[in-house]
């Protein structure tokens, strides 16, 4: 049951379709262009003075040598560009992933709950009001511990393994685990956050193309970590809202 | 073996409970070699599965448990307790034992011109206590439940809920924390007081200060660890919450604990010892190439002092880094911001440190030996490790990165390219002083040659399959889209793994042959300069047959003037 | 073993200006500021992240921990006495100190036990809460250390004590040494004696 469509993966990175992955895909290039280049002049060096003066008849190694001033300059290099990387490229990509919280009022606010193993999705129903979770009604049938005789507990729409999202939107994903650490990891939209029991760590992104892609488990949760994988759908507004109506549950008469 | 009385010991206090602290060396190798190599054979029952998810393992598949393979077919607990042992293995019972344990045991008494260790019986207790650590952690397997499998990391809450070898885990931990306590301790009284007369600390062999430098960092960290794993401990036996919040549910049922612990706690106190953790896998590693280095480019070392001052400043730093490896963790971006700073300035050391080695390199005269080419090539394989930590110490970068193949990438070409190529050098250079006899030079390269095609072939690929964003840990990778775009690479893995270990074949068998039959040496072969070379070979009891008085540096190879092309630190005079 | 000199044992080192077990068992003592360092860590994270904390004196015995440093503060004491009528050659008064020490040390083992025994008859275990968590953990880890020092200077008290005959420089190193370490026992106490019990 893999019907995805594979052109979204290959050898390198994935795909990109958030709006703010395009940053992080450009540091990971600049990088790896960076560290390349210093291997392959330092590689060239060594190979250049391994042949230069290997052992042979006549030829005697050298006691007092000058000191050379190009590595001095090339460690200064190093750390100009390193400062660089942080300044200019890490700290605000970070700033904009940590702080740049989406105004609440036009973002789509969803709940994951990770557990061994799956990942429950929480969305707040018509009244954008999510329900309480209580630990001891968590069941088989009510993952979330929701109680339905609440008011706004009745509209709530929970999806196992499931995350559908509407694309130019918005999403605030709150995280939480019921049992021990997992990671929420969206590859195609560059996120990824540990959920720590105890905690809510909210995340937030938005897509740019609709598709089916995958939520991953990136921290070991247990026997079933590799299994742990969600399905990722981003959908045009309509086709999210009847989902949700789908999805909703049936009134009780 | 002439002038000590020695002799005179029954076998049991001269081979087993012995207080030489050149048998201890002995000792801590050959146990450290047979953990690694037990370690190595965990991977690749690992690589199997991963090459061929869920497939028979053909032949060995039904010498094994049922509650390991199933017909053949590994189950994924058995391969979450493969992970973990061999993280646990490879790191704790490996290759620090065989770095400080073995080679520090060995040779810092001998280079610092010491008769013994200053506490000769606590060193052979340091040993007996990593040995019982070493066979706790091994019976662990033949629990009714099997080993430990939260992995070397053991995150808590999965661990506090963990089976009973999780258990085992942690009081093996004990014992083995304990055991490098006391070694370290051992190792900094006898370089600080024990030293020849003469040999002032600019004079130390590079070896000796990144020993230094190494047991500073474990009798520091170390202690963090085990507080870590005491209350860990507590947790999974007194029922205490120090690491587990109220309120979890597991598998439906709320858990009955107190609550009102952290989790994140034990990711803090575990990183605090485990970032020292890889500079005390790296520098005794670095120590052993710079001794190879000046010997065979018959050259002193570039930048001597830029390369002890470095490896002193790692060690502070080593401190200051820590949280990088929980940049994912709900961290506020002050934090995040303060240790990337630190990560990157700690990456300046190291670069200096690499910088001088490969500079070393101009101006001699270069005896490709065995040793020497493993040396050489830690150069290459510790850059690439090196560099690839780059992208994962920006948080930035790390968002993508983390927790997948990449990282295992990045740290295996430190560790096993990098330190363990380093020990290999280090085994091939040492030994005709320990044995009295040299290894065979041919199979040595032939040994050489393929590991180095065999090691990149397992950890180049792994780069891509990070990049591709597959996850560490994953039983099945296959089960996931962008795992299944990959597979390919798993496979290149899995022979590569494999051909490696036939490649070590020669390796062993060289070893024991040579031990036997291999051409005698002298006792200075390789014409270096430090004084464990001014011993008899092997070294009698005592070592020294005079004590020995230092009157210059440790890599004076070449000198102007000097009738040879090197000068030892023992001799007066040029000569 | 005696055939070979190791040197430094009872003459220190000119530049460091210790013998080497002095050197030893500071490193030692280093890292057992590290461990209980972490452990102190913990006990502040644990217990800023926490809602409600019990104030330490509202639910522990104060009078008996105070009365428990009161002995181990002598018993420093006392340890520093045996180690100065050693230094006299006074062995008579070096045993009667020492042996004074180890049953100050027994005596804050007794007072220990009858807290720990009205704990638990009260229903409190580690796993009550994390404040009993941590106040069993690091006190019980105290203790542990507590019994280590007591093994050490009963075996200087009788065994060991033969070497005055044969190499007395080294023993009354060995008694500094040890003297050290009970110290450092103590200090660690006078930490957790406040934090634990006053705040």
């Amino acid at each position: 049951m893999r019907a995805m469509n594979n052109n979204y993966y290959g050898f390198g990175l994935p795909i990109d379709i958030s709006t703010h992955g395009a940053a992080i895909d450009r540091l990971i290039i600049i990088l790896h262009i960076f560290m390349v280049a210093l291997f392959i002049g330092w590689g060239i060096f060594m190979i250049y003075s391994l042949i230069k003066f290997r052992a042979r008849p006549g030829h005697k190694a050298t006691y007092h040598l000058n000191h050379f001033k190009a590595p001095t300059y090339l460690e200064l290099f190093v750390a100009l560009f390193e400062a660089v990387l942080l300044v200019g490229f890490s700290f605000p990509i970070v700033n904009q992933f940590v702080n740049a919280k989406p105004d609440e009022s036009t973002a789509l606010k969803v709940r994951v709950v990770a557990e061994q193993f799956a990942w429950n999705v929480h969305y707040a129903g018509k009244d954008g009001i999510f329900g309480a979770s209580k630990p001891e009604l968590m069941k088989p049938g009510n993952p979330l511990g929701l109680d339905r005789s609440q008011e706004a507990a009745k509209d709530d729409i929970v999806a196992i393994n499931q995350l559908h999202i509407p694309v130019h939107k918005p999403v605030i994903v709150e995280l939480s685990s019921k049992d021990v650490i997992h990671s929420f990891f969206l590859p195609v939209m560059r996120v990824k956050q540990d959920t720590v029991p105890g905690q809510k760590i909210p995340v937030w992104f938005e897509a740019t193309q609709t598709g089916n892609f995958e939520i991953a488990c990136a921290q070991l949760c247990g026997l079933g970590h590799y299994r742990m994988r969600g399905f990722f759908t981003v959908d045009t507004q309509e086709d999210f809202d009847t989902w949700l109506d789908q999805m909703a549950p049936k009134p009780e008469v | 073996m002439s002038s000590d009385h020695s002799h005179d010991l029954p076998f049991w206090k001269k081979y087993i409970f012995s207080t030489d602290h050149k048998v201890v060396g002995i000792q801590y190798t050959v146990t450290g070699l047979l953990f690694l190599f037990f370690g190595f054979c965990l991977m690749m029952l690992m690589r199997w599965q991963l090459a061929f998810p869920s497939q028979p393992l053909p032949w060995l598949g039904q010498f094994f448990h049922e509650k390991t393979m199933v017909s053949g077919i590994m189950l994924p607990e058995f391969y979450n307790q493969l992970g973990a042992m061999h993280g646990t293995i490879m790191i704790f019972l490996g290759v620090v034992p065989l770095a400080v344990g073995g080679f520090g045991n060995y040779l810092v008494p001998l280079q610092v011109g010491a008769p013994d260790m200053a506490f000769p019986k606590l060193n052979m207790m340091s040993y007996w206590v990593y040995f019982i650590g070493g066979v706790i952690m091994f019976c662990s397997f033949f629990l009714p439940d099997g080993s430990a499998q939260s992995g070397w990391t053991s995150y808590p809450p999965l661990s506090v809920i963990a089976n009973q070898g999780q258990t085992f885990w942690l009081i093996g931990m004990v014992f083995l924390i304990t055991s490098s306590l006391l070694g370290s301790i051992n190792i900094i009284v006898t370089i600080v007081h024990l030293r020849a007369e003469g040999l002032t600390f600019f004079r130390f062999p590079f070896f000796i200060w990144s020993q230094l430098v190494t047991s500073f960092l474990l009798v520091l960290a170390f202690p963090p660890l085990e507080a870590a794993g005491i209350l860990q401990l507590m947790d999974r036996v007194a029922g205490t919450s120090f690491f587990m919040p109220s309120g979890l549910v597991v598998s439906g049922q709320v858990l009955q604990a107190s609550g009102g612990g952290n989790p994140l706690l034990w990711q803090h106190l575990f990183w605090f010892l485990a970032h020292p953790e890889v500079y005390v896998l790296i520098l005794p590693a670095m120590g052993i190439v710079a001794e190879i280095m000046a010997c065979n480019t018959r050259k002193p070392i570039y930048g001597y002092k830029m390369l002890v001052y470095s490896a002193i400043f790692l060690g502070f730093m080593s401190f200051l880094v820590w949280a990088h490896h929980m940049f994912l963790t709900g961290m506020s971006t002050k934090m995040s911001s303060f240790f990337q700073i630190t990560t990157m300035i700690i990456s300046i050391p190291s670069v200096i440190i690499l910088t001088a080695l490969v500079l070393s390199l101009w101006g001699g005269s270069i005896r490709f030996t065995t040793p020497m080419l493993f040396a050489i090539a830690f150069l290459p394989m510790f850059g690439i490790g090196g560099l690839t930590g780059l992208p994962l110490g920006l948080t930035a970068a790390d968002l993508h990165l983390h927790d997948t193949y990449y990282v295992i990438g990045h740290f295996h070409y430190v560790v096993a390219p990098g330190t363990i190529f380093a020990l290999f050098a280090g085994v091939y250079h040492w030994f005709p002083k320990v044995t009295g006899r040299k290894m065979s030079e041919f199979w040595g390269k032939v040994h050489f040659w393929l590991s180095f095609i065999f090691i990149n072939g397992i950890f180049m690929p792994m780069f891509s399959m990070g990049l591709a964003g597959v996850s560490r840990r994953l039983y099945d990778p296959t089960q996931y889209a962008h795992g299944l775009a990959v597979q390919p690479l798993n496979v290149v893995i899995s022979y590569s793994a494999w051909l490696l270990a036939l490649a070590q074949i020669p390796f062993i068998l060289n070893f024991f042959i040579s031990i036997f039959a291999g051409k005698k040496a002298t006792d200075n072969p390789w014409e270096a300069t430090t004084l464990e070379w001014a011993t008899p070979t092997p070294p009698g009891h005592g070592n020294f047959l005079t004590e020995p008085k230092v009157y210059r540096g440790p890599y004076e190879y070449s000198v102007p003037g000097a009738q040879h092309d090197f000068s030892p630190q023992h001799l007066e005079g040029i000569n | 073993m005696s055939d070979i000199a190791i040197k430094h044992i009872s003459k220190p080192h000119p530049v460091t200006g210790v013998t080497n077990g002095k050197l030893g068992i500071w490193l030692f003592i280093a890292s057992e500021i590290m461990l209980f360092g972490g452990l102190f860590s913990a006990y502040i994270l644990l217990r800023t992240g926490s809602p409600s904390w019990p104030h330490g004196s509202s639910v522990l015995n104060v009078p008996l921990a105070t009365l428990n440093t009161m002995l181990l503060i002598t018993s420093s004491v006392t340890m520093v006495m045996a180690w100065a009528s050693l230094a006299l050659k006074n062995v008579g008064k070096f045993k009667f100190y020492l042996g004074l020490t180890i049953l100050l040390a027994c005596g804050f083992l007794i007072v220990k036990s009858f807290e720990y025994g009205t704990k638990f008859e009260h229903h409190h275990f580690p796993s009550t809460s994390t404040f009993y968590a941590v106040y069993f953990t690091l006190t019980g880890l105290h203790v542990l250390h507590v019994i280590g020092g007591i093994i050490v200077n009963a075996y200087y008290l009788f065994p060991g004590s033969k070497m005055w005959e044969t190499n007395p420089e080294q023993f009354l190193c060995r008694i500094e040494n040890a003297g050290l370490y009970w110290h450092f026992v103590d200090l660690v106490w006078i930490f957790l004696f406040p934090t634990l019990y006053l705040i």
